[in-house]
């Protein structure tokens, strides 16, 4: 079994992005379990999603504490929070952030991927430039970064998930697959 | 076809397969995505149906009751204060003998203001005449419903499928969804005979006086005991039809039991993990799934436990002053039987607290290692 934890803000859309990364993974014959915080999102507080994958029925009901892997929506919560709470040896950090900023060196012994999602959200116009929406390119960064499932599945997860602009959507996925460093 | 859907939409598409003619509801976390999704196919014309805004539950329950008693499928859905308030409303509906079906998300009730999983609030509905239902994962959410509108308008009583606020509610997993004329041919259009019409008008559910009252409870009980078969009876047509079985109590591994340990709702679904494990390691242990609350399948229940040595239940629910609800009930139905087990009544995750593997796995060795239960709620997980 494979868990995730997904870092966000409230309105960010991290719920969604847990879904429509379970439906990635769903495309491609796993079992999958997405589900918030259990509990009430405000607006531009700290917010947390959540995934399981596994190849089989997965029966577990209760909270995720030991993450595989992390994702972050807004760089500016390493600071804020302690996004590496319970991450396993050799998880994954894919965060949205321009380059490598400074303060990611308080992440020292993980893997870590960046992505600049919200430069890719506001050239694909999704959201404003204050707010993006970066939810969806951010997702082609872990399929990138983890290798763990393919960038078609996302941008076909995206397509049949996504209300108002999904080609654009699943564009701004595929351009983050492309500049994501690791 | 599969898709991946949370537990309140996995609700909410099992109503519109249903062909509901009526939906009324209060907006209540951690329900109201069920309703958010039928007032939207109700807006788009996705499901034919009349969506009724009221001003609270007490009128949501009452609008059920006036369209159901005019012979249409009615639809309801709330939590905790929400399903509080319907109160005096649940004893209509069943007394009225109304096939309504309501889903009612298991929430805590206030005060301490908490709007996660606990089961209290429709345990504390057991005596208003519904029948009941614990479900244990999106899949059975749906099937549930479906199942519940066939039941319902059999035996003519209301039902209430519940399941566990935010671990199903807000969970998203994979959901066969079935395709609409398999389910108009497995569940058709209900009629009855015995329905408002101003074409013929009548007066219903007037002033009865002591001469016959008390026929028309027994009679009550007399529909919630032919449901029991009727609960198994249309499991098993669901399976032909759709490939999934559901029995009012399923029993895992209880053959070889010696100590059986026993949940509702997505309780069960650790609890499979776990007497999985244990049964690796050569300990006898089985696991009973108690579906179906209302009626309570008192003879299940004794088949199954007779003989062994415990029954260590896990309650997710409080009466205050005695102990766990489902303990309780399966003290009372094994009461008069000469081979009983001894009866274990845990108490966990109120209010939204997670039961883990590991937290089943030190409910079952403590019950296993303690000759005599020491009282009869034995509370766990507590900050000391």
């Amino acid at each position: 079994m494979i868990e995730i934890r997904i870092h966000g803000r409230g309105g960010q859309g991290a719920v969604i992005a847990s879904k429509i990364l379970a439906c990635a993974f769903f495309s491609e014959d796993y079992y999958v379990q997405a589900f918030p915080k259990f509990g009430v999102e405000r607006r531009g507080a700290p917010v947390e999603a959540f995934l399981r994958i596994d190849r089989q029925k997965i029966l577990l009901r209760n909270n995720i504490y030991t993450p595989d892997h992390i994702i972050v929506l807004d760089h500016t919560l390493i600071e804020a929070t302690d996004v590496t709470a319970g991450l396993k040896e050799g998880g994954w950090i894919i965060t949205n952030a321009p380059d490598k900023p400074a303060h990611l060196a308080r992440l020292k012994g993980y893997k870590i991927a960046c992505v600049d999602a919200n430069q890719i959200a506001a050239k694909f116009r999704l959201g404003s430039r204050s707010a993006p929406i970066v939810n969806t390119a951010i997702l082609g960064g872990f399929a990138k970064a983890t290798g763990l499932v393919k960038l078609d599945s996302i941008t076909t997860a995206i397509r049949g998930e996504v209300p108002i602009k999904a080609s654009e959507n699943a564009e701004a996925a595929t351009e983050a697959y492309q500049n994501t460093i690791i | 076809m599969k898709k991946v859907l949370m537990g309140n939409h996995a609700a909410s598409q099992a109503v519109k397969l249903a062909r509901v003619k009526m939906i009324a509801a209060y907006p209540i976390t951690p329900q109201t995505q069920i309703v958010e999704e039928l007032s939207e196919m109700c807006g788009s014309g996705a499901l034919d149906a009349k969506f009724l805004k009221v001003e609270s539950e007490h009128s949501a329950m009452a609008s059920c009751i006036a369209a159901s008693a005019t012979g249409v499928r009615a639809f309801t859905a709330t939590s905790a204060n929400g399903l509080a308030l319907m109160h005096e409303l649940l004893h209509w509906a069943a007394g009225a003998r109304l096939p309504l079906v309501m889903v009612n998300v298991n929430r805590a009730m206030a005060p301490g203001w908490n709007i996660w999983c606990d089961q209290s609030d429709s345990l504390s509905q057991r005596d208003t005449g519904w029948l009941q239902f614990y479900v244990e994962d999106n899949q059975e959410v749906l099937d549930t419903v479906l199942m519940a509108y066939a039941i319902a308008e059999k035996v003519l009583l209301p039902v209430m499928v519940c399941y566990d606020a935010f671990f199903l509610s807000h969970t998203y997993e994979p959901v066969d969804i079935p395709a609409q004329q398999e389910v108009d041919k497995w569940l058709p259009e209900h009629k009855r005979d015995f329905i408002l019409d101003t074409n013929n008008p009548k007066s219903l559910n007037a002033l009865v006086m002591p001469d016959l009252y008390m026929e028309m409870r027994y009679k009550l009980e007399q529909a919630h005991q032919a449901a029991i078969p009727l609960v198994n009876e249309t499991g098993a047509s669901f399976y032909k039809a759709f490939g999934r079985r559901y029995h009012a109590v399923e029993a895992i591994h209880c053959e070889d039991a010696e100590v059986v340990l026993v949940t509702s709702s997505s309780t069960t679904s650790p609890a499979r993990l776990v007497i999985e494990e244990m049964r690796n390691r050569g300990i006898k242990i089985g696991l009973v799934k108690i579906r179906m609350f209302r009626p309570f399948p008192v003879e299940d229940v004794c088949r199954i436990l007779c003989g062994k040595k415990k029954a260590v239940v896990i309650d997710r629910n409080f009466s205050f002053g005695k102990g766990g609800i489902f303990a309780d009930e399966i003290r009372g139905a094994l009461c008069n039987e000469t081979h009983r087990p001894l009866v274990y009544g845990y108490i966990a995750g109120l209010g939204g607290r997670d039961i883990t593997p590991e937290l089943v796995r030190e409910i079952v060795e403590e019950a296993c290692q303690t000759k005599h239960p020491p009282s009869l709620a034995l509370w766990k997980g507590l900050i000391k």
